[in-house]
C-alpha cells in the first residue's frame, strides 16, 4: 500500500490527512513534535501541539498564531486520519506523533531520549508499521554515562570553582538542557543565576508545574554581586562575549552530548565538557527502534546514512531520509537542541 | 595506568599552563622513578617504534567491539583520532588498572616486538579488558604514538624543576640527546649534581619569536646584532671525545645524513658545539629548499647526490668552547670566538660563518632586507647584544624579522574534514587559480581562519557540494581567500607546475568573486628565473 507519510519539498507530509509534521516551510496545518527552533517554521496557518507545549509555542510564534493543542493520548481526527501525541522524553511537552489511517500506523518520534528526566514525561514506546527516528547521535561511539553521575560532576566542578574563587558559567541549550540541569544539580551549593534566554523558559517550566530551584536573572543582580560562589546558566557563547565580563574570573562548562568527543570538546575552548544529552544515544536509538516493532524505519537528521545501513544489515527495512532539521547540526555543540 | 591516565585527562582538560605544570608535578611527586622516566619520555614526544600495525589494532578493536568495518570507519570519521575511536567503541569497562606505567610499557607494550600476531592480539585485548575507558585511551595513545596533549618540553622541564629544585636550564639539557627511560635515568635527571657524561648530548636550542610590532620598538639599532635568517635545518654540530654528532632541532641525531659535516668537524677543536642551519650550498650561496628535499628523502647517499647537493653548516653561535659551556657569556664574546673557530677550520670543514649584516639605522636595514628573496633567505634575525644563549623560546633577546610573504587570491575548490580537534568539520582546503577557463589546484591550506570562519566555510561546504570522493568534497567555486606563502618553486609533482612553501590562509576575501581570483600566469611571474 501507499505510504501514509511522504517527504515533499515542505517536509514530512500526510496526504490522507493533509497535514505536515515539523514542516520546514509554512504550510496550512503543522503538527509540532516539540518547540526547538530547528523543528519549527513560522508562518503556517495553524499549528497543533501538546497541551504542555502550548505556552512554549506561543512564546515562539506570538499572539497572532493559530494554535490548537491536545493532551498526550488524546485523538484528533482529520479527514479520517487519527492523530495523537505521546511523550518523547526530549524536553517539556515534546511528543511523538502517532498517525493512524485505515489500520496503518506511523509514528514520527521527533527528537527523543530514553533516559529519565524530571522535567518532562518519559518516552513511551509505541508499536507501529513505520517509525520515523532521529539519528543525531547515531554512531556506537555515543553512549551516555548515567545522568546522575554527570550532574555530580557538575556539582563537584561548581564546588571546586568556589574554592578557587571563580564563577561557574555553564553553557547549554536554553530550552530543555538548562532546566534539566537545574532540576538535577545540588542547589544548596550556592546561588544560581541565568541568562535571559534561559530565564524566560524557566518561567514557562515553572508555570507548567516543573519544580526548579530558585534562579535569578543575572542582569538584574546588583553591582558588586559576589559571583565566585555562583552557578550561571547561559546559552553557548564565546568566552570573550561582553555578557560574560561582569563575572570577573570564571570557569566555563558545556553540557552536551557532543562533549563525548575530545575534538569537539577542545574546539569549543571551554574548560569542562559534561556529557549530558537530551537525545538518545546509540543503545537507546536501537532499543527505541526495536521496541516500535516497525516494518519500516525512516531515519532522519543526524547520522542517518550509517544508522539506516546498520538497520538494513540487521534485517530491517530502513531508509535514510534527508530533512532540513540537520542543517543546524553542522555546528554540533551549539545546535544540539 | 590509573595515575598516568588521570594525568593525561588532567592535561587534556585544561589549556592553562600553570594547571598543566601542577598536574605533571603532582604526578612526578607520587610516581616511582621508572614511571617518571617513562612519563617524561612520552610527554616530551618520544615514542617507541610502532609495535602494532594500525591495521591489526583496528581489526582487533572491531572484533572486540562487535561492529562492522564500515561502521568503524564512520566512527573514525566523526572522532578523527584512532586511539580515541577505539576507546569509545570498546565494550563498557568493568575494571580499572592500578599497575604502574612501567609495567604497561616494559612488560606489555615493548615485548610486542618479539611476539607473533596471536600473542600480540591476546595481550592487547586482555589489556583493554583490564582497563577503564580513560586508561584504554591513554594506552591506545601509547600504542599509536600520537601522544599530543598540548605539553611542550619546556612545560615538562618546569614541572620537573618544581619537583626537584634543579635549575630548569640544567634539566632541559639533561633531557636532550639519546637517553633511555630507566630508573637510573630518572635519578640522573633529578640529581642535584650537574656532571653530565653523555658526550653526544646537545644543548636546548634557543628559539626566536617573530617580530610583531614595528622594528623601531626594539630601541637603538646599535643594541642589536643582525644576521640573515637562513631557511635550512636548524642543527647543532658537536665535537666531543674526537667524535662528531649532528643534532637537528627535532632532536634527531642526523650525523649520518650529513657526512660532509661529520668529516669537517675533525677540523674543530675538541669540546666544541656550534649552532647553525644546515643548508644545501653551492658556489657561495644556498640552493633552493627543494634541492634539500631531494637529499633528505634518501636512505643511501650516493656520490652523485652528494656532489649535486652538498651541504654546509651556516654557523651563527658557539655554545661550548674547549669543553666549557659558554652559553652564559655575552653574544659578542661568543661571536668573536665563533669567527676564530670557523676561520681556523677553513673551507674544507663545510662550515660557513653566518655574516653579520651592518646598518646604521633601522631604515637602512629595511632596505637591505629587500634583498632577502634574491639571497634565498627568509629575512633577518635580530639578536640583542650582551644577551646569553637562552633555553627554548623566550621573548626579548632573539627576534625573527621576516620579509612579507607572497600572497595570491585563490578559490576554494575541494574540502575535507580535519582530524583531532577539527574532526567532523570541513577544515582542510584545496585552492585553485585560473588557468584559461579552468581552476587548477594550486595549494592546500589548513590554517589561518578563526573558529567562526571555519564554521561558516563548513556550512558552505555542506550546502554547496558538487561531488564527493570519499571524504573529499568538490564544492561550488565561489569563496575566495588570500593565501600567503614563503617561497615558490617549479614542481613536476604538482598539476599547476608550482610548489609553494608554508601556504596558509591570510584572510577571507568576501569582497571578491571567484572570477577575480588570480591566474596561474600571475603566479608563474613570481617564480625565480631559471638557473
Amino acid at each position: 500500500m501507499e505510504n501514509l507519510l511522504e517527504r515533499n519539498p515542505n517536509g514530512l507530509y500526510c496526504a490522507a490527512g493533509d497535514f505536515y509534521v515539523d514542516p520546514w516551510n509554512a504550510v496550512d496545518w503543522a503538527v509540532v513534535t516539540h518547540v526547538h527552533a530547528d523543528h519549527l517554521c513560522q508562518g503556517s496557518k495553524a499549528y497543533l501541539c501538546t497541551g504542555t507545549s502550548e505556552a512554549l509555542l506561543r512564546s515562539r510564534l506570538g499572539v497572532e498564531a493559530t494554535i490548537e493543542s491536545a493532551d498526550y493520548g488524546q485523538v484528533i481526527e482529520r479527514n479520517g486520519v487519527r492523530v495523537s501525541f505521546h511523550p518523547a522524553g526530549h524536553i517539556l511537552g515534546s511528543a511523538q506523533v502517532r498517525i493512524e489511517y485505515r489500520g496503518e500506523v506511523c509514528v514520527v518520534s521527533g527528537d527523543y531520549k530514553l533516559a529519565a528526566d524530571p522535567t518532562c514525561a518519559a518516552f513511551e514506546p509505541i508499536r507501529c508499521h513505520t517509525f520515523v527516528t532521529e539519528s543525531t547521535f547515531g554512531l556506537p561511539i555515543f553512549h551516555w554515562p548515567e545522568p546522575r553521575e554527570v550532574l555530580e560532576e557538575i556539582n563537584a566542578w561548581w564546588r571546586a570553582n568556589q574554592q578557587a574563587g571563580k564563577a561557574s558559567v555553564l553553557f547549554g541549550y536554553p530550552l530543555g538542557k538548562s532546566q534539566r540541569v537545574l532540576a538535577g544539580i545540588d542547589s544548596s551549593i550556592g546561588p544560581i543565576y541565568t541568562h535571559g534566554a534561559v530565564e524566560r523558559f524557566n518561567r514557562i517550566y515553572r508555570e507548567a508545574g516543573v519544580a526548579l530551584p530558585a534562579t535569578e536573572y543575572a542582569r538584574s543582580a546588583p553591582p558588586k554581586t559576589d559571583w565566585t560562589q555562583a552557578l550561571i546558566l547561559a546559552p553557548p557563547m564565546p568566552k570573550t562575549a561582553p555578557w560574560l565580563r561582569r563575572f570577573g574570573d570564571f570557569s566555563t562548562g558545556l553540557a552536551s552530548g557532543w562533549m563525548r568527543i575530545r575534538g569537539t570538546r577542545r574546539r569549543q575552548s571551554i574548560d569542562r565538557g559534561f556529557v549530558l544529552s537530551d537525545h538518545a544515544d546509540w543503545p537507546a536509538l536501537v532499543r527505541a527502534i526495536r521496541s516500535s516493532e516497525a516494518k519500516s524505519v525512516w531515519v532522519t537528521h543526524g547520522y542517518r546514512g550509517p544508522v539506516a545501513r546498520w538497520l538494513n544489515e540487521q534485517g530491517m527495512d530502513a531508509h535514510a531520509i534527508e530533512t532540513r532539521y540537520e542543517e543546524a547540526n553542522s555546528d554540533a555543540a551549539e545546535a544540539e537542541p | 595506568m590509573k595515575a598516568f591516565a588521570d594525568l593525561y585527562a588532567a592535561l587534556d582538560e585544561t589549556t592553562k599552563t600553570n594547571e598543566k605544570i601542577a598536574a605533571m608535578a603532582s604526578y612526578f611527586r607520587a610516581a616511582t622513578p621508572e614511571d617518571v622516566a617513562w612519563a617524561v619520555h612520552f610527554l616530551i614526544g618520544r615514542r617507541p617504534k610502532r609495535l602494532v600495525p594500525t591495521r591489526d589494532l583496528v581489526e582487533w578493536a572491531i572484533q572486540e567491539a562487535g561492529i562492522s568495518d564500515w561502521l568503524f570507519g564512520e566512527c573514525y570519521q566523526a572522532v578523527g583520532d584512532l586511539a580515541e575511536t577505539i576507546a569509545l567503541l570498546l565494550p563498557a569497562a568493568r575494571a580499572s588498572s592500578e599497575k604502574p606505567l612501567r609495567y604497561w610499557v616494559e612488560e606489555r607494550l615493548l615485548p610486542m616486538r618479539d611476539w607473533d600476531d596471536s600473542a600480540r592480539r591476546e595481550s592487547l585485548v586482555a589489556a583493554w579488558r583490564e582497563m577503564n575507558e580513560r586508561q584504554r585511551f591513554a594506552w591506545n595513545k601509547l600504542i599509536t604514538g600520537e601522544f599530543r596533549v598540548g605539553v611542550s618540553q619546556n612545560l615538562v622541564v618546569r614541572a620537573l624543576a618544581e619537583v626537584s629544585g634543579v635549575d630548569a636550564n640544567v634539566l632541559a639539557h639533561r633531557l636532550m640527546g639519546d637517553w633511555q627511560p630507566t630508573a637510573d635515568f630518572a635519578a640522573q635527571i633529578l640529581a642535584q649534581e650537574t656532571a653530565d657524561a653523555d658526550v653526544s648530548r646537545p644543548y636546548p636550542f634557543c628559539l626566536a619569536y617573530p617580530l610583531e610590532g614595528e622594528v623601531e620598538e626594539l630601541g637603538d639599532v646599535r643594541d642589536w646584532q643582525v644576521e640573515w635568517k637562513w631557511d635550512g635545518i636548524r642543527s647543532q654540530l658537536i665535537r666531543r671525545a674526537w667524535r662528531p654528532f649532528v643534532w637537528s632541532r627535532g632532536e634527531e641525531l642526523v650525523t649520518d645524513r650529513f657526512p660532509e659535516l661529520a668529516a669537517g668537524s675533525a677540523l674543530l677543536p675538541e669540546g666544541t658545539v656550534l649552532d647553525g642551519e644546515v643548508l644545501p650550498w653551492k658556489d657561495g650561496a644556498p640552493l633552493p629548499f627543494t634541492q634539500m628535499q631531494r637529499r633528505i628523502g634518501r636512505k643511501e647517499l650516493g656520490a652523485k647526490i652528494l656532489a649535486a647537493v652538498p651541504v654546509v653548516l651556516v654557523a651563527f653561535d658557539l655554545l661550548e668552547h674547549s669543553g666549557e659551556d659558554v652559553r652564559e657569556r655575552p653574544l659578542e664574546w661568543r661571536r668573536v670566538e665563533l669567527e676564530r673557530i670557523v676561520a681556523a677550520a677553513g673551507p674544507e670543514s663545510h662550515l660557513v660563518l653566518s655574516p653579520v649584516v651592518t646598518g646604521a639605522s633601522w631604515e637602512e636595514l629595511k632596505l637591505t632586507r629587500e634583498q632577502a628573496r634574491s639571497r634565498g633567505v627568509e629575512g633577518f634575525m635580530l639578536k640583542r647584544r650582551g644577551s646569553p644563549y637562552r633555553v627554548g623560546r623566550r621573548r626579548g633577546d632573539w627576534w625573527k624579522w621576516k620579509i612579507n610573504p607572497y600572497s595570491v587570491d585563490a578559490v576554494l575548490i575541494y574540502a575535507q574534514p580535519g582530524s583531532g580537534r577539527r574532526a567532523s568539520l570541513f577544515t582542510d582546503y584545496t585552492f585553485g587559480v585560473w588557468d584559461g577557463g579552468e581552476l587548477v589546484p594550486f595549494a592546500k591550506a589548513y590554517s589561518g581562519l578563526t573558529d567562526e570562519e571555519i564554521r561558516q566555510v563548513d556550512a558552505f561546504v555542506r550546502n554547496n557540494t558538487l561531488e564527493k570522493f570519499g571524504p573529499v568534497r568538490r564544492v561550488k567555486p565561489e569563496l575566495v581567500f588570500e593565501l600567503a606563502f614563503e617561497a615558490i618553486q617549479r614542481s613536476t609533482r604538482h598539476r599547476s607546475g608550482i610548489a609553494v612553501r608554508f601556504p596558509r590562509i591570510a584572510r577571507w576575501r568576501t569582497d571578491k568573486k571567484a572570477e577575480e581570483a588570480d591566474t596561474i600566469e600571475t603566479i608563474r611571474a613570481l617564480l625565480p628565473r631559471e638557473p
